[in-house]
């Protein structure tokens, strides 16, 4: 943790990408840059006055993601927060039910009765999200009570920010894990601030993950801005938590490219560390690592940007020539049978 | 240990109190289903009305599981857990214990079946000891009430043994979060005071049965006057009627048993035989399940009423420590009486 500070970043010396299959780094890209084509398509359609409800970006915040959604399987399941579209597209969750969603359209992956803050697909382990800050975390304890029980050997893994952590749901959250052993992966991307609120105003310690200790589970703070650090923390927190280890916080400084939401510019921020943190962006910084490494191309590289713009364009136009829900359907799904 | 009261022997079977026909509820539940647990605080011992008594006996510490004092964690995880396929049953040590958990229940639980497009769904069951018994303001209150309204939760308020047992196992089943609402003084566990009625302690049958959630039950019939209550109120209005049977009032007792769904054609019914209606609760007067009850009334049956809908219920306070007081806002006979006796007059 000495070496991280929570004021500006510090990105740390990075290894060698030649230990890592080069499949898991196409991958890790891809989903980057497909949150990234994603979110600047929302933030377009929003000010054209298109899209309705609100949004919360994920820009400058892929990596955490996406490295964290990598290192499970496909039947892990996770928690998302009010940011999660970059969740969602990292664990699976198809563009275009999630655009879908986003415009309230019955082929939304919630058949939009959810919408920006709830998007989630179970098919894919992504529970809807939960947008009230902090109480995914005792849900997400409760989906790997669930695992542990059946001995699925599955894992959970509950995102929130680092806002969440003065809340009481979380620290109970945190308790009953620790006491109860279980197999979930608290994942906090700490972009520093809550809405406009600096981390340091809110918590007289510097690092959430200091926490950990006093539950009793490991805990680390992490560059968050490289998806292969990311990766290789939340593998190690999971095969613990397969082990039978019990729950691991993982704490990954990052930053917000943009304000809150939308209405948001962001401009409570100092112009020192916003210039500090914009220049550690994720995407070109891993970008630039790959093509350092032989077994990828540019043309690749260029390719496979070009064919995400491609599905992105695909996910509007089946969001727009979508149906919305029928109206005599908006008392469904209030009881299960 | 803690022992309860009188446990029955199976061979005579004759009386049952409703803690006892919970427990038996929950032990059926709990062998019929691996997938069902429980979960409370202090619930080893039998938590505190003894509804959890010697299961962890015969089913261990890993489905009956002791934990922290933390309501609002426990109840995200039961939520989880339901997510991912377990049916759990929360122990509540008093009911009013759950307002530390509001947000667990109301915006997670109760919608994210909604949100998610029906994706999900949570089968969780809340046992919940409620109303007031003497403990002052912060253990007193008809949690029922405060629920009452939320779209996504099933209420049950019980007040008999049978009903009891024959709900509780339904509520298991359900796939639905239910609220499992028993007032405190029905309980019947040892040390603490059990309503007197004619139906306080009853006979519970040994074979199985399920009662169907959100059916009502005419628990008196009567041809003059249709009292509607739930719960402890449910014993004090019976005893009242029972009282002006002999007067030569004939008051047709209608037991909700569910608030969420709400029975509400049985009232109808009974209503168009009696063409008067007195509705009986603990919970305050204002924004209660009667208020919505006297206004469905109202609107789908007021040409077969003879008189106003009158209701009997706690004025909009706090409850109060001082037995005196305490007596004084609950709903007693002797408020149900002069209200069934004015109504007749009007």
């Amino acid at each position: 943790m000495q070496s991280l500070s929570i004021q500006l970043p510090q990105v740390p010396d990075i290894a060698s990408l030649d230990a890592y299959d080069a499949d898991l780094l196409r991958d890790l890209y891809r989903r980057m840059v497909l949150i990234r084509q994603f979110e600047l398509k929302v933030n377009d359609l929003f000010l054209q006055g298109i899209m309705p409800g609100t949004i919360h970006l994920s820009l400058g915040q892929e990596a955490s993601v996406v490295g964290a959604c990598l290192a499970l399987e496909a039947d892990d399941v996770i928690t998302l927060t009010h940011r999660g579209h970059g969740q969602a597209l990292a664990k699976g969750v198809s563009a275009a039910a999630l655009m879908a969603e986003l415009f309230g359209k019955e082929t939304g992956c919630c058949r939009g009765r959810g919408g920006s803050l709830h998007v989630g697909d179970m098919a894919v382990g992504a529970l809807p999200a939960i947008a009230i800050v902090g109480a995914s975390s005792p849900i997400a304890a409760g989906m790997a009570f669930a695992f542990k029980r059946q001995a699925t050997g599955q894992v959970a893994l509950n995102f929130f920010g680092e806002g969440a952590a003065n809340k009481g749901d979380w620290h109970e959250a945190l308790n009953l894990a620790a006491v109860w052993k279980l197999p979930v992966i608290f994942l906090c991307e700490n972009n520093l601030y809550g809405v406009s609120t600096h981390i340091t105003e809110v918590m007289a310690i510097e690092f959430v993950a200091e926490r950990a200790s006093a539950y009793g589970m490991p805990g680390s703070t992490i560059y968050g801005n490289d998806p292969i650090i990311v990766y290789e923390a939340v593998k190690t927190a999971v095969e613990r938590a397969r082990a039978g280890g019990g729950p691991t916080l993982i704490e990954c400084l990052t930053y917000r490219r943009g304000g809150h939401k939308r209405d948001d510019p962001g401009t409570y921020r100092p112009q020192e560390e916003m210039e500090a943190w914009f220049k550690t962006d994720p995407l070109p910084a891993f970008r630039a690592r790959l093509l350092a490494d032989a077994r990828i191309s540019l043309c690749e590289i260029e390719a496979l940007e070009a064919s995400v713009a491609t599905t992105i364009d695909a996910a509007v136009n089946f969001a727009l020539d979508s149906d919305a829900p029928a109206i005599e359907s908006a008392l469904e799904h209030i009881y299960a049978d | 240990m803690l022992t309860d009261n009188a446990a029955p022997a199976q061979s005579a079977r004759c009386e049952l109190t409703v803690v006892q026909a919970l427990r038996e509820a929950l032990r059926e539940e709990m062998r019929r289903d691996e997938l069902v647990f429980v979960l409370g605080e202090d619930i080893r011992i039998g938590g505190s009305f003894l509804f959890t008594l010697g299961l962890v006996e015969e089913f261990g510490l890993e489905r009956v599981l002791n934990t922290p004092i933390s309501e609002a964690g426990f109840v995200g995880l039961a939520i989880g857990a339901a997510i991912q396929g377990l049916r759990p049953i929360i122990d509540f040590q008093y009911g009013d214990f759950i307002f530390t958990a509001f947000d667990q229940i109301i915006q997670q639980c109760a919608k994210l079946r909604y949100m998610s497009g029906g994706q999900i769904s949570i089968p969780l069951v809340f046992q919940l000891p409620t109303g007031a018994s003497g403990r002052g303001a912060q253990h007193a209150n008809s949690v029922e009430s405060v629920f009452y309204g939320i779209p996504g939760l099933k209420i049950v308020t019980p007040a008999t043994p049978y009903d009891a047992k024959g709900l509780f196992k339904s509520a298991v089943r359900d796939n639905n979060p239910v609220l499992f609402c028993v007032h405190k003084h029905l309980y019947g566990s040892k040390g603490r005071k059990l309503a007197e009625s004619s139906i306080s302690r009853g006979h519970v049958p040994a074979d199985e049965y399920l009662i169907p959630l959100g059916k009502a039950d005419i628990k008196k019939p009567g041809s003059d006057i249709t009292l509607v209550a739930n719960g402890l109120m449910l014993h004090l209005s019976l005893n009242v009627a029972e009282a002006l049977e002999g007067e030569g009032l004939s008051v047709e007792v209608v037991d909700p048993r569910c608030l969420a769904p709400f029975d509400t054609q049985l009232v109808i019914d009974s209503v168009v035989k009696t063409s008067r209606l007195v509705i009986v609760e603990e919970g305050s007067e204002q924004g209660g399940w009667g208020a919505q009850l006297a206004a469905d009334i109202a609107g789908q049956a007021i040409g077969y009423l003879d008189a106003p809908i009158l209701r009997v219920a706690t004025p909009n306070t706090p409850i109060p420590f001082s037995p005196v007081l305490e007596n004084a806002v609950i709903p007693d006979e002797a408020r149900i009486r002069k209200t069934i006796l004015e109504l007749m007059e009007m």
